[in-house]
């Protein structure tokens, strides 16, 4: 234990712990021995409002014996389990270990399940309710925080279910992602476009891509300036899985629909972060839920429906 | 001072403890003098106490209440309901099965109903008849009923048993000892065994013993139950009542002159004597009772109910049975020692107006809460809907816009199914125009299931200012009338 800087206080506490229980034996040793002075007929002398008086009433003997037991408890406690001061006691229980055996109990008894797991594909485990089951479970203690419990994001956090994906919606490239995390970055590109209005006739053309309604006059004027912007996100705006721009004709928006939001990406452009969950999951979760995921938009239902 | 008297004679050495008060204190006649105090150890040692077997009218009562109530502690467990046993708390699974009812922890509010119930049950009984659960119905009492009966029926009765224990080793005492021992030892595994068949379904928990398969919380408990009940149905019985028991501490709270006691008719009874069978009793200025002491061989607490109402007295009327056997033997008139109140033995009462009574405040204040509480538990059992609901926000979505421009929140429900079938539930929302359930919305829970839902609800674009508007979400069960109604709220984001 590093609680403290030197052993003073530990010893101190042991020392407490020692002395009262002795005290505690003391105690009772004497009482046992001592004796008490009532009256014959039972009364020890005390009377309270003239006529109340008081019986003695001892406790039984037995009952001292149950104080004993309670004390030789504390000494075999005492002597197996952490207590006195910093003594770790002789068991070497502590809570971290307890937790860690119980952890690895728990990994133990659902190994053969993992197992099965990594041995399907995903298309076959989307159709396994006990794959799915789990799967949403693992999906809603770790990734429904953001991506919300029904999997469909919101603003800044992607809409799982839709078939639009940043990075690939492949199984392999799901797990790839969950495993490693990933960095979208959309830097500033308003001096690499032009001039303020160059950007608004830019985010008209973007609108146009997806049919949204705009400015067909700025949208032409944009078509130009758009060159910019095509070396990621393509010359058809349909963007490139392998950098992870985004399809910008498909009438999906992470960050925000309309004029005002495309003017203000282009402009000071974003840095969006999924964070890698290689050590917190193994890799038969990860495996079991990147199929969950993928089953999202692939026509499985969420288990227990 | 008293205390120096002992000091010095025959305790030298030894500390004294003075518990009696200087005499010069206002009523130093109450103070024991020199001479009569005693010395005693802070401590008492339990006297064993050889109750002596008898037979009556109480007894058969009381055996009466042993058949019955073990009959259900012993048989309601093997009873089955359907597929399942009839009465089992499943405590993993948190579902507790009370014949046709499926409770879950949420319905914890009826366990203490029940609890309250009990209580005031208790109360009401006492003030009216005393002591008569202690006697009759306690498990404490029970238990020791059938193993003193084992006792008498391997060792004899009191007097057998009381030269047994006193002498030396044989093999005799060795055999008819071992024999109380594994009998008491059966009775109490069996017990331990129909307890822990409560809450694991006792016939798997039978083939688990069977395959030496048992979990170690099964055998733990059965070992454990087992053990509470050979200990304090063996060894503890009456020091249970005297020094463990709170309700035998609290219940002269509940005590009045007009409640039913014990209760032997001094005024009848004294002077005792023993005399010859022929001779006139009032000649030899001698009262009806003979001094047999019998009424304190019987007694399971070794009180001796001549010197009144004790604390100790469970009120098991063994006293009135041997009492009234003596009566009928020496030709006296019965009830020498009998069930009554300190009023009706001191003012002569007849029975009619011992019962008359029964009916005062504080027996009717009892009644009128006992009846209003069980007709309100009662009420909100057979009224209880079969279906919880919790809804609960989203953790990681505020509010989202999605095409159309309309507005999207989603929640969370837990659907727990409190029957023992399965059901379909169509989850409506309300409290905004146009405010309606985007996502499936007809969800189906297998029998005493529950089951979170996802469930995303849209309202129209600028039908609400932005902020948090109260809202309502309405579970309806579509196989029975069982509806749910819960709020929650609709945020709107600026």
């Amino acid at each position: 234990m590093s609680d403290f800087t030197s052993n003073f206080w530990s010893g101190y506490v042991a020392i407490i712990t020692v002395v009262s229980i002795l005290a505690c034996l003391l105690l009772l040793w004497f009482s046992g021995r001592a004796k008490a002075m009532t009256a014959t007929d039972n009364t020890t002398g005390h009377v309270w409002d003239g006529d109340l008086r008081e019986m003695n009433n001892p406790l039984p003997r037995w009952w001292v014996w149950l104080f004993v037991i309670t004390i030789l408890f504390a000494g075999v406690y005492l002597a197996m389990y952490p207590g006195l001061g910093n003594r770790p006691g002789k068991l070497g229980w502590t809570s971290a270990g307890q937790h860690q055996a119980e952890m690895e109990k728990g990994s133990k008894d659902v190994a053969p399940l993992y197992a099965k797991f990594a041995a399907m594909t995903p298309p076959d485990m989307a159709k396994d309710p006990q794959a799915m089951a789990i799967g949403e479970r693992l999906f809603m203690n770790n990734c429904a925080q953001c991506h919300g419990s029904d999997a469909r994001g919101s603003k800044g956090f992607p809409n799982l279910t839709d078939g639009d994906w940043l990075h690939g919606g492949a199984p392999e490239k799901i797990e790839e992602t969950i495993t490693q995390g990933r960095i979208g970055n959309m830097p500033p590109m308003a001096a690499a476009v032009g001039t303020p209005d160059d950007v608004k006739n830019v985010a008209h053309y973007v609108l146009s891509l997806s049919g949204s309604p705009h400015d067909s006059l700025r949208a032409s004027l944009g078509k130009a300036k758009f060159v910019a912007c095509a070396a990621c996100h393509g010359m058809d705006g349909k963007g490139n899985q392998a950098l992870g721009a985004p399809n910008l004709t498909d009438d999906v928006w992470l960050h925000g629909w309309g004029e005002n939001a495309i003017v203000a990406m282009i402009s000071n452009g974003k840095v969006n972060q999924m964070p890698a969950q290689a050590d917190k999951l193994t890799k038969e979760q990860i495996h079991v839920l990147a199929s969950y995921v993928w089953g999202l938009s692939n026509g499985s239902k969420p288990a227990a429906q | 001072m008293t205390g120096k008297a002992l000091t010095n004679s025959e305790l030298p050495g030894q500390k004294v403890i003075p518990i009696v008060p200087q005499a010069e204190g206002p009523s130093g006649a109450a103070s024991p003098d020199a001479d009569d105090a005693v010395m005693v150890s802070l401590y008492e040692s339990q006297k064993k106490i050889y109750p002596r077997s008898v037979s009556g009218l109480f007894t058969r009562w009381r055996w009466g209440f042993v058949f019955l109530t073990q009959l259900v502690f012993y048989g309601l467990p093997w009873l089955e309901w359907g597929q399942r046993q009839a009465v089992l708390f499943d405590l993993g699974a948190r579902r507790f099965y009370i014949f046709g009812l499926v409770l879950y922890p949420q319905d914890f509010i009826y366990l203490t109903g029940l609890l309250v119930i009990s209580a005031l049950s208790l109360f009401l009984f006492t003030a009216v008849a005393g002591r008569l659960w202690c006697g009759y119905a306690c498990p404490q009492t029970v238990y020791t009923e059938i193993f003193l009966w084992i006792e008498h029926k391997v060792e004899g009765d009191r007097s057998a048993r009381m030269r047994l224990d006193s002498a030396p080793m044989s093999l005799e005492k060795l055999v008819k000892k071992w024999f109380k021992h594994l009998l008491w030892g059966m009775v109490a595994a069996w017990t331990g065994f129909t307890f822990v068949g409560y809450f694991t379904p006792i016939h798997e928990l039978g083939m688990e013993f069977f395959h030496g398969n048992m979990s170690s919380w099964e055998v733990f408990w059965v070992i454990f139950y087992g053990f509470a009940t050979y200990g304090n149905a063996g060894f503890m019985r009456e020091q249970v009542c005297k020094y463990m028991c709170p309700y035998a501490r609290f219940q002269s709270a509940m005590f009045d002159k007009d409640t039913l006691i014990v209760t032997y008719d001094g005024a009848r009874g004294e002077p005792r004597g023993a005399r010859s069978r022929k001779a006139d009793p009032a000649a030899l200025k001698l009262g009806a009772c003979i001094d047999c002491s019998l009424c304190v061989q019987v007694c399971p607490t070794g009180i001796d109910i001549r010197k009144g109402l004790q604390y100790e007295c469970i009120g098991c009327g063994a006293c009135a049975d041997i009492c009234d056997t003596v009566m009928d033997k020496v030709g006296y008139a019965r009830g020498l020692v009998k069930y009554s109140t300190q009023h009706a033995v001191e003012k002569r009462w007849t029975r009619s107006e011992t019962l008359r009574h029964v009916f005062r405040p504080r027996v009717l204040v009892y009644t009128t809460i006992l009846l209003a509480v069980s007709v309100a538990l009662m009420a909100s059992l057979a009224l209880r809907t079969p279906l919880k609901v919790d809804v609960v926000r989203d953790r990681g979505v505020m509010a989202r816009i999605v095409s159309g421009g309309r507005i999207e929140n989603v929640y969370r429900l837990q659907l727990m199914n409190a029957t023992e079938s399965v059901q379909h539930y169509r989850i409506t929302v309300e409290g905004l125009p146009g405010l309606a359930v985007a996502s499936e919305n007809l969800m189906t829970v297998e029998a005493t299931e529950s089951r979170w839902v996802a469930v995303r609800v849209q309202l129209p674009y600028d039908a609400a200012p932005a902020g948090t508007h109260a809202i309502h979400f309405e579970i309806a069960a579509q196989d029975s009338p069982a509806q749910v109604r819960e709020k929650s709220v609709f945020i709107v984001p600026r």
